[in-house]
């Protein structure tokens, strides 16, 4: 029998894992995927709760954060790729392969 | 004790592959790392009796949120670090920024520690409580999400029309449209 | 409540369809036409508000988790006020600027939406829904003129961390919800009523992580690292927009969830949002003063106007009850004008938005000189304003509460934000104006009509206040 504290200490790893991720590295993509590791913490830490008050709220919450999580993804995705396209105009040699 | 061992296992194996995702200076591979770090959550969900929420985490997260990053990532064609760079004044990284959120973080870390440590009733198997039955299924699953949790759901569709017009609107070539 | 289910979403639904409609009427627009879009946005801005106002003293509910009690509906109609307000600027705006009108205001208003939801949710799951939803809708918009590279790496700083203090609010939520077994705010404060500290110190660590959640918000020192670059690099109307309703959003939910659902550990997180109060305050005025743009010095004054409200938290007796729910309104109306006149002295290519082209502008525009000072002088809280009357309210619910501190390092940072306040002012009308600057942007239309109401409405709660205190305190006995 694996107890709660267990996962809730690994969820925690996990969130300071993307934590870390988000405050140390450079690269655009790398912290938007720290974030998602963070919301994947959190949706552990959801259904490690709703087991243990067993019940399926947590369960269902985590369906919304993914939700939420795709919906971030697209828009930060989009942000990034304005991003890029400034940069390229600014230094057309950088991005010599991409055609808009 | 199988059941241990695999707690460990899968558990171990999020870990390590959460750590490569921002170890890595290929974005490429940390979006790799990443789906088998879903894969092994997915686990962990099974293990807790949730296994519609490990079949979605592979088909939304694995399946569609990833892709769309490794599609990103090959569309900016930007494999290394210095290619996406963007560290002109970053917020979070100025000196006292940076000290001040290690001192929260560390903050952080002893308060759930010590939160995990005194708190009770967190002993004990996770799945003593409950019936197994009630929580894996995905009836009842349906029936409170379109019961108790409606209005959230509809909030949601809302969330991707405003998601989906902004994306449109920043990713979409300059002079079109308008 | 025996009404219909829905009665309580009314408000909701109302701006929903006038967004839809918006993104229909874009659809089918020809390649040339014009189309009033914003006046389309404004006609359910207008039957948010006339449904709330039906819904005034019924604590309509719907689906549980959407509660329409008064607090909710003065919050509702401070936003509404600020979306009309923010529409009429931005239909001068969206025509000169050449932004995407049926995408602009159709984001305008689901962001609306997404501030009434979370002013009247009752559930930390569809708060958390409706801060995705204006947030996500507000760092578009600040990206939106995608043709200049700071506005898109303001939306980027944003969103960044933006996303990074959702992840931290909902780690707060799931903690919250391991705890008490549910996301309802009143079930919350029923089940912590019943215990004590050492009971659940899990409920420290959530109360910790919906604090740093909320702080990144309402952009209370030391998360606010976001706001001057975002305010910055955002187009002004936007700027307007955001500095005011997602304040305002944020902090009714805010106030929702510490009041009720947490009241009961106030002892613990009281002091919490002390230091966060002062911190704010301090900082926001003292870097405030070192700014040569004014739209980041207003974002610095924006700042300190968090800590303000934050001292109204803490001093939750009768009056900071009310005098929150005063100054938000007072502080939406006032920094919305204050942001339309920046976005109307701009053009198409020059933001105008630094200290010195404010020089002369008594010479040139006196009209808008005179509407600017009147803001600025509100935002610096000198009679016969509305800010005057906010801040006296705020302090001196901070002094019955016993709390002499906060007042008068409240009282002294006022001051001093006076003085940059003063020296716009003083630009204005002591200064010529520079020879080498292009002549300011000649305003007409419905910008002016926007400026000389949230005028009129300054001057109205600055002089005959008593109305609107009343029925602010009137809606905030509502719910605590």
């Amino acid at each position: 029998m694996i107890p709660l504290s267990h996962y809730l200490i690994v969820s925690a790893i996990l969130f300071g894992i993307g934590t870390t991720g988000v405050l140390v590295r450079r690269n655009l993509i790398t912290i938007l995927l720290s974030i998602e590791i963070m919301l994947n913490a959190v949706n552990l830490t959801f259904i490690a709760f709703g087991r243990q008050l067993g019940s399926v709220d947590g369960q269902i919450i985590v369906f919304f954060v993914m939700t939420v999580a795709a919906a971030e993804a697209a828009v930060g995705l989009a942000i990034v790729i304005g991003l890029f396209r400034h940069r390229e105009s600014l230094n057309p040699d950088a991005f010599a392969s991409l055609k808009w | 004790m199988p059941e241990t061992l695999i707690f460990y296992a899968l558990s171990g194996f999020a870990i390590g592959a959460s750590a490569m995702v921002i170890g890595q200076r290929n974005p490429m591979y940390s979006v790799m790392m990443l789906i088998a770090s879903f894969g092994a959550l997915a686990g962990l969900y099974v293990q807790l009796d949730a296994p519609f929420v490990a079949v979605a985490q592979i088909i939304i997260y694995a399946g569609a949120i990833m892709v769309l990053f490794l599609f990103v990532v090959m569309l900016l064609n930007a494999p290394k670090e210095d290619g996406s760079e963007w560290d002109r004044s970053h917020p979070l990284r100025q000196p006292a920024v940076v000290r001040l959120g290690g001192l929260l973080a560390s903050l952080l870390v002893v308060q759930l520690g010590w939160a995990l440590l005194s708190a009770r009733g967190l002993g004990g198997g996770v799945a003593a409580f409950g019936d197994a039955e009630t929580v894996s299924s995905v009836r009842v699953l349906g029936r409170v999400l379109f019961s108790e949790y409606v209005f959230a759901f509809e909030a949601t569709s809302i969330l991707i029309l405003v998601a989906m017009v902004g994306a449109v609107v920043l990713a979409r070539r300059e002079g079109e449209g308008s | 409540m025996m009404d219909t289910p829905f009665n309580a979403v009314v408000p909701m639904l109302c701006v929903v369809f006038a967004a839809l409609a918006v993104m229909m009427a874009e659809a089918f627009r020809g390649r040339d036409e014009q189309m009033a879009l914003g006046g389309l946005g404004i006609v359910g801005l207008v039957g948010a508000a006339v449904s709330s106002m039906l819904l005034w003293n019924r604590n309509a509910s719907s689906f549980g988790v959407i509660v329409a009690d008064n607090f909710g509906l003065f919050v509702t109609m401070t936003l509404v006020i600020v979306g009309v307000l923010t529409i009429m600027f931005s239909s001068v705006v969206v025509r000169r600027d050449g932004l995407p009108a049926g995408e602009y205001y159709a984001l305008v208003l689901f962001a609306v939406v997404g501030m009434i939801m979370m002013a009247t949710a009752n559930d930390l799951l569809v708060i958390f829904i409706a801060l995705e939803i204006l947030s996500l809708a507000v760092y578009v918009l600040t990206g939106i003129r995608r043709d200049d590279p700071r506005a898109t790496e303001a939306a980027f700083k944003y969103f960044l961390l933006g996303a990074f203090s959702s992840a931290f609010f909902l780690y707060g939520i799931a903690f919250t919800y391991g705890v008490s077994g549910s996301t309802r705010l009143d079930r919350i404060g029923a089940f912590l009523a019943a215990q004590s500290m050492s009971d659940s110190p899990l409920i420290l660590v959530a109360i910790g992580m919906l604090l740093v959640g909320f702080a990144f918000k309402i952009s209370a020192v030391p998360f606010h690292m976001w706001t001057p670059d975002a305010y910055e690099g955002a187009p002004a109307v936007v700027t307007g927009f955001m500095s005011t309703g997602v304040k305002a959003a944020a902090f009714a939910a805010f106030t929702r969830v510490f009041l009720s659902a947490f009241e009961p550990f106030s002892v613990d997180w009281a002091p919490m949002i002390w230091i966060l109060a002062v911190a704010t305050m301090i900082l926001g005025t003292v870097v405030g003063v070192a700014q040569t743009n004014v739209k980041r010095m207003l974002a610095y004054s924006s700042i300190a106007h968090g800590g303000y409200l934050l001292v109204g938290l803490i001093a939750a007796n009768d009056v900071g009850k009310a005098a929150i729910l005063f100054y938000l309104l007072a502080y939406a109306v006032t920094n919305v004008a204050a942001f339309g006149v920046i976005a109307l002295l701009g053009t198409r290519d020059a933001a105008n938005d630094e200290l010195r082209d404010f020089s002369g502008l008594w010479h040139g525009r006196p009209a808008l000189a005179a509407l600017m000072t009147v803001c600025l002088l509100s935002l610096g809280g000198l009679p016969p304003t509305a800010g005057f009357i906010g801040k006296w309210y705020i302090f001196s619910a901070a002094v019955s509460a016993g709390y002499y501190g906060l007042a008068i390092i409240g009282v002294l940072t006022s001051v001093v934000s006076v003085f940059f306040y003063l020296r716009v002012v003083v630009m204005m009308y002591m200064e010529e104006r520079d020879p080498g600057l292009a002549a300011p942007a000649h305003v007409g239309g419905v910008g002016m009509v926007a400026l000389v109401a949230s005028i009129v409405v300054i001057f109205y709660l600055g002089v005959l206040p008593t109305r609107v205190l009343d029925l602010a305190a009137e809606s905030i006995s509502t719910i605590f």
